[in-house]
């Protein structure tokens, strides 16, 4: 008979977790394994709460494992370190993103790619090694192998750059990668959420001229002044529009909702890039004339490897880059999730797991 | 009043043109500018039919204005220079392509590539910058600015070099642009026609890994033994598709008729490129999954500007890469277009214009 989630490992742990696609949150007692010579156990602080939690305790894209317990914006310290570990010690501030494992032998893992891996282990809803489920950072404690851990700078606080192990990496990836970093060149931000807010910082911190593109009017103030963008586009101003078309060099596409990609293709200057990071669960449209006309391209990206996302971290200690949080208590979760499906948030809301999490 | 066609330059020419979208193809006589000083008249030998001519003439794409001369495989030799013309001599073989005028002001201009630039004018069908009409190459003699002059090396054959000056540059370029030129890379070809076997042969001489994917599986032996592809993939056998998921590089896609990315992405590595030149006029779905999760990319290219131009002839000379073509007299030219639609071509048709063009 399977042994339930609170026996099947030797060490206690308590988390919230959803339990059918209602995707309502709730107390779930659990386990996790021992910490093993390369594994590294942290006390959880902070985790983020990002959209892909919400798709994933919905069951949106048809590959939930219930219960889940979400949750890859995890920070926390070091309470214990095997024998093998090398790179953090007791006491330790550390970050862990969106994955917890992967093969170490194919090609991707050797460039430290281990995000495209084909056997990504990703922080919950996947299965480890052992065959055990994993659990993600809506909870007390999380044990993870070494590779997979990140060192928080010391000037990076936890409740801000908690989101940056996952929204952080996911649009400075693609930044790096597809050359969209010269300084002067013009960057358009499509969606201003988590993952859009965070692009603006980053896009401003590499010298870039950034144009944010929402279908949101009452945005516009926000991202010109708290966040720092250049100008603000609002996709449905015919007038606007048209005066921007060919004016950008690249475009960070964060929008998750099936939306049409011919006006942000003319937004681009010939040889122009367009990065989409957010998942729309139905096809888009892709009109072949503008790429073949202006030899532009539409291009995919997946978070980052580990040695990037810590790259990506410093970066962000370096210039001061967090991301814009609302710390709330673990109780409010639910509430939380609402909110975030209505876009109600500016721009994560973070949970204070430590201080929040009663049993 | 408009003048007509004859009487709008002073130097007499005659072509074939396209009077209306029924697209039939006839005697025409036109006129042609004088030898400016930066210009470059030549006697036409042989000019290359491109899908795109077919297009053009029916009107597919809602922007012709007829009557209209196709052509941009243009191959000939030169019989006049301009005053101020220092790249040729009366008597060099010379080609021209899809171009013949641009801004040179332009970010892109100034970085050779005149095919990007705003102001761009095509070999036939628009307006030059005095205001008459281009015509293209289904004619007798062409003018060209030395500018978009591509000088063609002697061993070059003229006839299987016209195709160059589109096919070639269409496919050369993206390989070299999205960096699918390495010795090595495994390289698919969607659609063996024109693009498409002309792709095969610089990607085989590049040291690529060459698959075609293809919808006939009749094209096999063809692809394999004469073209040197590597391997052969039917695109409809699911079996095989499936064995070759995740191992190319990249693929460049020539297919214009819609057709579903999904299957070719999957032929995709991680870090792959699809690469889109041929153009469906009705876009195509995408999913982002896969393209998320392998961090892959669709891109578009057309042609090349006039210095990769140069290099791509140039390539090709010291490769002995031409197209491979039938060679048809001008009067066929109607038949050619009803054989083209139907694919019924290995895999460009070339009009023998010098000694078949016969003015009346």
């Amino acid at each position: 008979m399977a042994k339930s989630p609170d026996q099947e490992h030797p060490q206690k742990a308590f988390g919230w977790a959803a339990r059918d696609k209602s995707g309502l949150f709730s107390p779930f007692h659990f386990s996790r394994r021992e910490n093993g010579d390369e594994d590294v156990t942290i006390k959880i602080l902070f985790c983020g709460v990002c959209h892909s939690d919400v798709c994933i305790a919905k069951n949106e894209w048809g590959f939930t494992n219930y219960p889940v317990v979400p949750g890859h914006e995890i920070v926390g310290t070091v309470t214990t370190v095997g024998s093998n570990v090398k790179k953090f010690k007791v006491g330790e501030r550390v970050g862990v993103g969106v994955i917890v494992g992967s093969c170490k032998k194919c090609e991707s893992c050797q460039q430290d790619l281990e995000n495209y891996c084909p056997q990504t282990i990703f922080t919950y809803n996947s299965h480890y090694t052992d065959g055990a489920k994993t659990y993600g950072g809506y909870s007390d404690m999380i044990v993870v192998d070494e590779r997979y851990v990140l060192h928080f700078p010391d000037n990076l606080p936890s409740e801000g750059g908690a989101p940056l192990l996952c929204a952080g990496i996911t649009v400075y990836s693609p930044m790096k990668y597809y050359g969209m970093t010269e300084p002067g060149k013009h960057l358009g931000v499509a969606g201003l959420g988590g993952l859009g807010h965070v692009a603006v910082k980053m896009g401003k911190a590499f010298g870039l001229k950034v144009t944010v593109i929402s279908s949101s009017p009452k945005k516009e103030a926000e991202a010109i002044e708290r966040l720092g963008a250049d100008s603000f586009l609002v996709t449905s101003d015919p007038t606007k529009m048209k005066a921007a078309l060919g004016t950008m060099d690249y475009i960070i596409d964060t929008v998750s909702a099936v939306h049409a990609l011919f006006p942000l293709l003319s937004l681009l200057k010939p040889n122009g890039k367009l990065v989409t990071v957010g998942l729309p669960d139905k096809p888009l449209e892709l009109p072949i004339f503008p790429l073949v006309l202006g030899r532009k391209l539409v291009g995919g990206s997946n978070i980052g490897g580990m040695k990037e996302t810590q790259e990506m971290l410093d970066f962000c200690a370096k210039h001061g880059i967090t991301a814009d949080v609302e710390v709330i208590r673990m109780d409010y979760l639910n509430t939380a999730i609402e909110r975030l499906a209505k876009s109600d948030v500016r721009y994560r809301f973070v949970i204070d797991v430590a201080s929040s999490l009663s049993q | 009043m408009a003048m007509s066609p004859e009487d709008e330059n002073p130097v007499k020419a005659f072509g074939w043109a396209a009077r209306d979208s029924s697209g039939h193809l006839s005697p025409f006589k036109f006129s042609r500018r004088a030898t400016g000083e930066k210009d470059v008249t030549f006697k036409v030998l042989y000019c290359g039919i491109c899908h795109s001519d077919l297009h053009n003439v029916k009107n597919e794409w809602g922007i012709t204005s007829y009557p209209i001369v196709p052509g941009h495989e243009i191959v000939g030799v030169v019989t006049e220079v301009g005053t101020k013309v220092t790249k040729f001599k009366v008597g060099d073989k010379v080609g021209v392509g899809c171009m013949v005028g641009s801004c040179h002001s332009c970010a892109n201009c100034k970085e050779d590539l005149e095919n990007y630039c705003p102001e761009m004018i095509l070999t036939y069908g628009v307006k030059y910058y005095d205001g008459t009409t281009t015509y293209g190459g289904y004619s007798d003699i062409m003018i060209s600015d030395e500018h978009f002059v591509i000088k063609i090396p002697n061993n070059l054959p003229l006839d299987g070099g016209a195709p160059l000056l589109c096919a070639g540059i269409t496919v050369y370029s993206p390989l070299k642009y999205y960096g699918l030129d390495k010795v090595g890379m495994h390289l698919g070809v969607v659609g063996l026609g024109g693009l498409g076997h002309m792709a095969v042969k610089f990607a085989k001489a590049m040291g690529l890994k060459v698959t075609v994917i293809s919808t006939s599986p009749n094209k096999k032996k063809e692809a394999m033994d004469h073209l040197g592809a590597d391997a052969f993939l039917v695109s409809r056998n699911t079996e095989e598709m499936e064995l070759a998921v995740g191992t190319m590089d990249g693929i460049i896609d020539t297919v214009s008729a819609v057709h579903a990315l999904l299957p070719l992405i999957g032929l995709l590595k991680t870090n792959g490129k699809l690469v889109m030149v041929g153009a469906p006029e009705k876009p195509l779905e995408l999913l982002a999954f896969p393209l998320l999760m392998g961090r892959k990319m669709v891109g578009g290219s057309g042609i090349g500007g006039m210095k990769e131009t140069q290099e791509m002839i140039d390539f090709a000379a010291k490769h002995n890469i031409v197209a491979d073509i039938e060679v048809i007299p001008m009067d066929y030219v109607n038949t050619a277009m009803e054989r083209l639609l139907k694919a019924d071509v290995k895999y460009r048709f070339v009009i023998d214009i010098a000694n078949s063009l016969k003015p009346f």
